[in-house]
């Protein structure tokens, strides 16, 4: 539930921006990048033949068939808060009901580009409303150790990717750093996480990638960063164990301390020996640690 | 010509049948005077924008069935209502006993069929209707149950006669549901008619869940100290899942599937995050056929593999008991006021709907001679499915009956046509009057608790007399007065 809810709400995030961004370069190549990120341009391309605005942004809001999709995921979150509504709150289970009503009522004539930014915050703040009340009513058993759990991760997981495709995708531009264009799309890659704001304050003069990568991944104050995320499962899974239920229970770490040593590095180190293999070992790390979560704790195979 | 003291109800005709809010001819319905005047002065309008959003609310908070397309679960509400069908103190108390005596008599009766078969063998119930039933469990024979409680949970089907009398029409023993809509609509009501429901003296219904949770801890095996209960569902694709939520949630305890259960050494297991945990009552809603592939159906996935070998060992206590199913069995149920008297040595408190039985040579013989006059019903199946209403049949429906009737009359019974009474309803912007019938629950662990009320389901098609949901029906909030 808490991994697709942070799914349609990083979709919504992404999408926002890149629309706001798209309106100041001309082009459909523009959309491009968002397929990339997610792996799918085979499937995009197998059903709509150009990448504009409108096809990319109904395959990713309503297209209930693409796996991507805000309406997917937004499904699925529901659909796993149905078979845990006996640990969930009455509320989390009505307002999950309402967002997805919400997503399930749109047609394409709610997507004009005019629009997108609104609908786009309305999702967004409806999955931000769900996590507050999931916060507020959840009871603080072991149920609340795994939500947060699976939020980490899925956070985790997310911001790898992203910095791992917007920094392939600007690679040709580093030679002119500094440049409107450049500078634009790193804007767009910090808005886009709300870590704008936050990088600014931390460097309000600077911009160049390592910073921006090195403040997206590493901050530990920025929260959606690998580094606070990582620290957040650390802390939760530790929580859980001393839980006087699981004491028969031994976890294995390793995949934790992974990520931990990969949260200590220097952005400077990080970028230096290879931004796109440090992100790989990042998220071999993450898959495994969701699969040991499950192999330990729900008699995964 | 309207009677406008009557405000509300000015155009509402209860036609020749026994109203719930009016009464009948010759019973004035006093108990509702005070609701009456609080409704008298509400418009039709107000009415219908507060059931729209009851009906929003009952969407949002998903209280809904379930209905699953390839692509797609869509849920659906069961419809509301909002006009309460009110029973007073009196009528309550009267039902309140003949279901407890019913009750008591089903698992006496079930006791008995599993040991000595006195009824079977005296003839008082004929041998082979009971162990030629589908539904009768020859493994559970010799085995003592706890309190010898075999239906905990007993829902039963009343309806209520022209002269306002209470009949039952059927019992059932398996697994009744509905009950999550009796406490859920009595919430919605409270929150859409503070004026009306505040200060007429309900009785509550929001504790169904702790009588629920205590009697099933007192049907544990004795040597449970501290008797650990689960409610077993088959799963999200259940059309009643929101139920088995509603009961787990309402009970405190876990919600579990089959595949979340492992029996070693005839001990009930749940898996939990810490390791394995014992159980010792399930509080099932998952069918005898599929709770054990060991012992019953092996393609089952909803089951436990050793679950009936725990059970025989009476290591652990199932809700309902395996093998009830043959009790609301509809041509067992023809016996039910023999049953009531030779177990208990009592006169029923509630009757039963007049029925022949198509198995015997006079009730064949008068059900095919009265064919048009009868409602005609298989005894095996629920849900309303396959029930023929004479009078309202066409020449080739009855034709059709007759055959089939004909083909396999053991399989079926027939009953007069009863003229269930009515209750004022909301349609389409006018009050008219519905049919409706009343499901009680009794919940049994050492001794019965009836929940003051039940179901009360109405037939929203107009001159329907069948309830069910899955034939157009809905529900209404049952208030029973202090």
């Amino acid at each position: 539930m808490a991994r697709y809810a942070e799914r349609a709400e990083n979709l919504a995030r992404i999408l926002d921006v890149n629309e706001t961004f798209a309106r100041d370069v001309q082009g459909a190549n523009d959309w491009l990048p968002i397929l990339k990120l997610h792996r799918d341009e085979e499937a995009f391309f197998e059903r709509y033949k150009e990448a504009t605005s409108e096809n990319v942004v109904r395959f990713y809001i309503i297209d209930a068939e693409n796996p991507n999709s805000i309406i997917y995921s937004v499904r699925a979150a529901r659909e796993n808060a149905r078979s845990i509504r006996h640990l969930i709150s009455l509320e989390t289970w009505a307002q999950l009901n309402v967002s997805y009503n919400l997503v399930a009522s749109l047609t394409a004539r709610n997507l004009h580009l005019s629009e997108l930014s609104r609908l786009c915050g309305r999702i967004k703040e409806g999955v931000q409303l769900h996590s507050g009340i999931v916060t507020g009513t959840l009871y603080r058993d072991q149920v609340w150790s795994f939500y947060r759990l699976g939020v980490f991760t899925e956070l985790a997981d997310q911001i790898t990717r992203l910095v791992d495709i917007k920094y392939h995708a600007l690679l040709p531009a580093w030679q002119d750093v500094g440049s409107p264009v450049d500078i634009a799309q790193w804007n767009a890659l910090l808005r886009s996480v709300s870590a704008y704001h936050g990088y600014r304050r931390v460097f309000p003069a600077r911009m160049t990638p390592t910073t921006v990568a090195g403040f997206i991944l590493l901050s530990p104050r920025f929260p959606r960063s690998l580094t606070h995320c990582v620290s957040n499962i650390e802390a939760t899974l530790d929580e859980l164990l001393t839980n006087e239920d699981l004491r028969d229970i031994s976890f294995p770490r390793d995949s934790l301390e992974t990520l931990k040593e990969l949260t200590s590095r220097s952005p400077e180190r990080v970028v230096t020996a290879g931004l796109h293999e440090y992100l790989d070992e990042a998220q071999v790390a993450l898959l495994d640690f969701g699969s040991q979560v499950a192999a330990t704790f729900f008699y995964a195979d | 010509m309207t009677d406008r003291s009557k405000g509300l109800f000015a155009n509402y005709d209860r036609e020749e049948f026994f109203c719930e809010m009016f009464g009948g001819s010759a019973h004035p319905a006093s108990h509702t005077d005070s609701i009456r005047d609080r409704m008298r002065t509400m418009k039709v309008p107000t009415l219908q924008r507060r059931a729209q959003s009851c009906d929003r609310e009952l969407y949002n908070l998903g209280i809904t069935f379930t209905v699953y397309s390839d692509r797609d679960a869509i849920d659906r509400v069961l419809p509301f209502d909002v006009i309460p069908r009110v029973l007073s103190r009196d009528d309550w108390s009267h039902i309140e006993r003949g279901c407890v005596q019913r009750v008591a008599a089903l698992n006496r009766f079930l006791h008995d069929i599993y040991h000595d078969q006195h009824i079977l063998n005296d003839g008082t119930v004929p041998a082979e209707l009971v162990v030629r039933n589908a539904n009768f469990r020859p493994e559970m024979k010799g085995l003592d149950l706890p309190h010898g409680t075999y239906v905990s949970i007993c829902g039963i089907d009343l309806v209520r006669d022209g002269q306002g009398a209470f009949r039952v029409l059927e019992d059932n023993a398996r697994t009744p549901s509905g009950v999550s809509y009796v406490v859920e609509n009595r919430h919605l009501m409270m929150r859409s008619f503070p004026d009306l429901t505040g200060n007429v003296g309900l009785r509550q219904v929001s504790n169904y869940g702790m009588h629920l949770q205590a009697a099933l801890a007192e049907i544990a095996p004795a040597s449970a100290a501290d008797p650990k209960v689960v409610l077993m569902s088959p799963g999200v694709f259940n059309s009643a899942y929101f139920e088995h939520v509603f009961l787990a949630r309402e009970m405190g305890v876990p919600l579990v599937e089959g595949r979340d259960l492992v029996v070693e050494d005839d001990r009930v297991f749940m898996k939990t995050t810490g390791g394995l945990r014992p159980v010792d009552v399930i509080y099932r809603r998952v069918d005898d056929a599929f709770l054990d592939p060991e012992q019953f159906n092996p393609k089952s996935m909803l089951g436990v593999r050793g679950l009936f070998r725990a059970y025989r060992a009476g290591r652990v206590s199932l809700a309902n008991a395996v093998g009830t199913g043959v009790a609301d069995d509809k041509a067992v149920y023809a016996y039910m006021p023999r049953i009531v008297r030779y177990y208990l040595d009592e006169e029923p408190i509630l009757q039963n709907v007049d029925t022949h039985l198509c198995r015997e040579p006079e009730g064949l013989a008068y059900t095919l001679a009265h064919l048009d006059e009868l409602v005609v019903k298989p005894v095996g199946e629920s849900g309303g499915y396959g029930i023929v209403v004479g009078p309202k049949a066409t020449r080739a429906e009855l034709e059709e009956c007759r055959a089939r009737v004909e083909q396999d009359p053991a399989n079926y019974i027939s009953q007069p046509v009863i003229d269930l009474s009515v209750c004022p309803t909301l349609i389409d912007g006018s009050i008219e009057p519905r049919h409706v019938d009343l499901r009680p629950y009794i919940v049994t662990g050492k001794e019965s608790w009836v929940l003051p009320g039940g179901l009360t389901r109405v037939a929203l098609r107009k001159g329907s007399l069948v309830v069910n949901s899955s034939q157009g029906g809905g529900t209404k909030d049952t208030w029973v007065l202090e």
